[in-house]
């Protein structure tokens, strides 16, 4: 039998993608091992994190000529996988930061202040990454721009509105012309680094 | 225990690829067969749920769960995914042991890994059927090119297998219907190597089982890049394809799901055997089958694990077990090294629609005057494609500036994984495991296998020459990879009741024969007696195809 190359193909652009520099949806902040426990043994997220967490993606992916992560459901995405994919050490320090943004009084921030802020944090995530060891926790922030990302761009909307998602081509051209603007086609998430 | 009885011209234990084949022959020829699966029935189209589904349907949009780890420990190794989780192997009702790390990838369901497999699909050539003969390791193969090339061209021109031809010693041409497409990076890339390497290194686009115009009654491929989905096209090869509903056709197939195979039934005084034991994976019931004729399709370490089981009385090892060899010289495809690089350029260019496959660099190590400081060769799969929403953009930050960047293509890339041989090491073996056993009570499989000296010198130059030709090519920050390799990944098994020349020193003779019970078949990778470097499974149809039309030919004969 022969290996699913196909999947072997989308592994190695993933890989190459870390190569310059970190792919952003790669497997840093992803779990890793296989000796977790099939729960976890974090707390649940209310309906006001959801909330919350909606207006942060929003911030990252705001809406423009297109709807923003709010509108994709990405508060709620996010929370969904904090829960079922990534460690007990990650979902915790994904809390603690929800938390801050919380107290930090992020929901009563301008738009301006909320964009400040979260730039702030992820120049902050930047230098975490880069100064951590493997063992340590990615940066929360890192996680919420990841999965906000990840979850605008395989929604809906930004598969099919942003980029353009077609389930069947039909047709292959490997040479086709590109132009700033134009809208390009969707490509699958790889896999798990 | 219950018994029942059932008669049948034919049995064939196992419905991937080699199975496939098996009853769709056999039943042609007019034999009644019985085609025996260990998992589950999935039929074609109803039976693939996640293939139409977009990516916003999947749950975690193709990540890993928790959970989903915890129910796969082995799959979650490598290709672990939400969307086909069901089509693997239960990894905790299937256990086995590993004295070596081995990563064993299986389909347990009709349609075994037909369902899952990259589609590559390369002919031999005698510089592999002779390899053995010339270095001295292995034994000779009892056949050669010659032999095998009819039944190239029989299965390729019924599976439909898309390709170039491109008159390549060391990888025949084939009855291909038309290539598809290289990009235009791959392209340019595929001219300069050309230039480059004295014509050695050739870039080609990869032969596939995929159909690049509608082919007996199956529709062409509709560039969905969902292949490991189920195609509800039936544009790629699979059992459910195209093997089975051929078989079915003819009135004389019985298919049974649920049917674990756990040995041969053998009579000793007429050194044949008489059928197959079953054990009902459900209601765990042994039943019995009995037939004229037995092919084991298993996949290569579940054959060997049925002839390990079987006529003990006689041989305690097992049928096959009097040559020494059965169990032994188990191979795989050592890959996983590689390069990559960034592409200048093209920024005007993009691809639309998603093609099934890549590149493939055929072998140029060891052939035509070279020669290195290892035996054998290695070639390589790749593509060039432009990085999309995924890539990081730090300079970026967070807010609209970072969504428009990712709302346009990022630069292109190009990167190569290369595949190489493992030469077959008496030591790299299977036995079985009796203090161990799975959902059924059944002993397991023990798996000591391990790459030696000769691949690693190899890998070494898989990586080299992979950035080389990269640099060659006018690649920039060209990265030299390696993510490691455990025996098995490559899900490319072989060997362990390999085919020989003398029943001393092999399991099988020159038509998949065992020695010891000439009407038993095993044409699935098992019967592999070297690895070669290119993908196995086009070779283990056009094996099994022959086998069949042997076995045919010897029952009209009264020889079994």
């Amino acid at each position: 039998m022969n290996a699913p190359t196909t999947l072997t193909r989308r592994e190695v652009l993933a890989r190459l993608s870390v190569l310059l520099g970190g792919a952003l949806i790669g497997g840093d902040t992803w779990l890793r091992g296989a000796a977790l426990a099939g729960k976890t043994s974090g707390r649940d997220f209310t309906p006001e994190d959801i909330a919350l967490l909606d207006e942060i993606a929003e911030t990252i992916i705001p809406a423009t000529a297109t709807p923003g992560a709010k509108a994709a459901g990405v508060g709620a995405f996010m929370a969904m996988m904090v829960k079922d994919c990534y460690d007990d050490a990650h979902h915790a320090a994904f809390q603690t930061g929800l938390d801050q943004l919380r107290r930090e009084g992020f929901l009563a921030a301008s738009p301006a202040e909320r964009t400040a802020r979260l730039n702030a944090l992820d120049a902050e995530q930047q230098r975490h990454q880069a100064a951590k060891t493997p063992e340590q926790p990615a940066h929360y922030f890192r996680m919420m721009k990841q999965l906000t990302v990840l979850g605008y761009f395989t929604s809906e909307i930004g598969a099919s509105q942003v980029l353009v998602y077609e389930e069947a081509p039909g047709r292959f051209d490997g040479n086709a012309p590109y132009a700033p603007g134009d809208r390009y086609p969707f490509t699958f998430p790889s896999r798990n680094l | 225990m219950s018994v029942s009885t059932h008669s049948y011209d034919a049995i064939v234990v196992g419905s991937g690829i080699s199975g496939g084949w098996a009853a769709k022959e056999l039943t042609e020829k007019g034999l009644k067969v019985l085609l025996l699966e260990r998992g589950q029935n999935v039929e074609h189209i109803a039976g693939y749920p996640s293939t139409l589904k977009a990516p916003w349907e999947l749950p975690h949009r193709g990540k890993k769960s928790r959970e989903l780890i915890a129910e796969h420990p082995i799959l979650n190794r490598d290709l672990l995914h939400e969307a086909n989780a069901d089509w693997w192997a239960d990894d905790r009702d299937c256990p086995y042991t590993e004295v070596k790390p081995f990563d064993w990838f299986r389909g347990y369901q009709v349609g075994g890994r037909s369902l899952l497999w990259g589609r590559h699909s390369y002919r031999w050539s005698d510089f592999d059927f002779e390899a053995n003969a010339k270095d001295g390791h292995g034994v000779d193969w009892p056949i050669r090119y010659a032999d095998l090339a009819p039944w190239y061209d029989h299965v390729e021109t019924f599976a439909g297998i898309s390709g170039s031809l491109e008159g390549l010693p060391q990888l025949p041409d084939g009855r291909f219907l038309p290539p598809f497409e290289l990009n235009c990076v791959e392209k340019d890339v595929a001219a300069r190597l050309r230039s480059q390497f004295g014509g050695h290194r050739r870039l080609i686009m990869g032969r596939l089982a995929n159909l690049s115009q509608p082919h007996a009654g199956r529709v062409n491929c509709q560039f969905r890049d969902k292949c490991w989905l189920g195609c509800p096209f039936g544009a790629y090869f699979s059992t459910q394809s195209a093997t089975l509903p051929a078989a079915l056709a003819t009135g004389n197939l019985t298919l049974r799901p649920f049917s674990i195979v756990t040995r041969v039934l053998y009579d000793k005084d007429a050194k044949r055997a008489t059928g197959v034991e079953v054990v009902d994976a459900g209601t765990h019931q042994t039943v019995e089958y009995k037939a004229r004729v037995v092919f084991l399709c298993a996949s290569a370490f579940n054959s060997t694990w049925v002839l390990m089981n079987s006529a003990t009385d006689v041989w305690p090892d097992g049928l096959g077990s009097s040559s020494g060899e059965l169990g032994h010289n188990a191979m795989d495809h050592h890959f996983r090294v590689g390069a990559f690089g960034v592409v200048e350029g093209y920024l005007d260019r993009i691809v639309v629609g998603r093609r099934p496959g890549g590149f493939y660099i055929p072998r140029y190590r060891n052939l035509f005057g070279d020669k290195r400081d290892y035996l054998r060769g290695f070639g390589y799969q790749g593509a060039a494609s432009r990085l999309g929403w995924e890539r990081e953009v730090p300079e970026l930050g967070i807010g609209a500036p970072l969504k428009e960047a990712l709302s346009a293509p990022g630069p292109w890339v190009i990167g190569m994984t290369g595949f190489g041989e493992i030469l077959p090491y008496h030591e790299n073996r299977l036995t079985l495991d009796r203090s161990r056993k799975d959902k059924w009570g059944l002993p397991v499989l023990a798996m000591d296998c391990e790459i030696k000296d000769n691949e690693w010198k190899m890998r070494r130059d898989m990586q080299d020459d992979a950035a080389e030709m990269l640099e060659a090519a006018g690649m920039k920050s060209v990265r030299k990879t390696s993510a490691g390799y455990n025996f098995g990944r490559g899900i490319h098994e072989m060997g362990t009741a390999r085919m020989g020349r003398d029943r001393k020193s092999s399991v099988l003779n020159a038509h998949n024969q065992v020695w010891d019970a000439p009407n038993v078949y095993v044409t699935d990778g098992a019967c592999m007696t070297s690895g070669n470097c290119v993908n196995p499974s086009l070779t283990y149809m056009a094996l099994t195809a022959r086998a069949a039309d042997h076995a045919v030919s010897e029952l009209k004969k009264g020889n079994l």
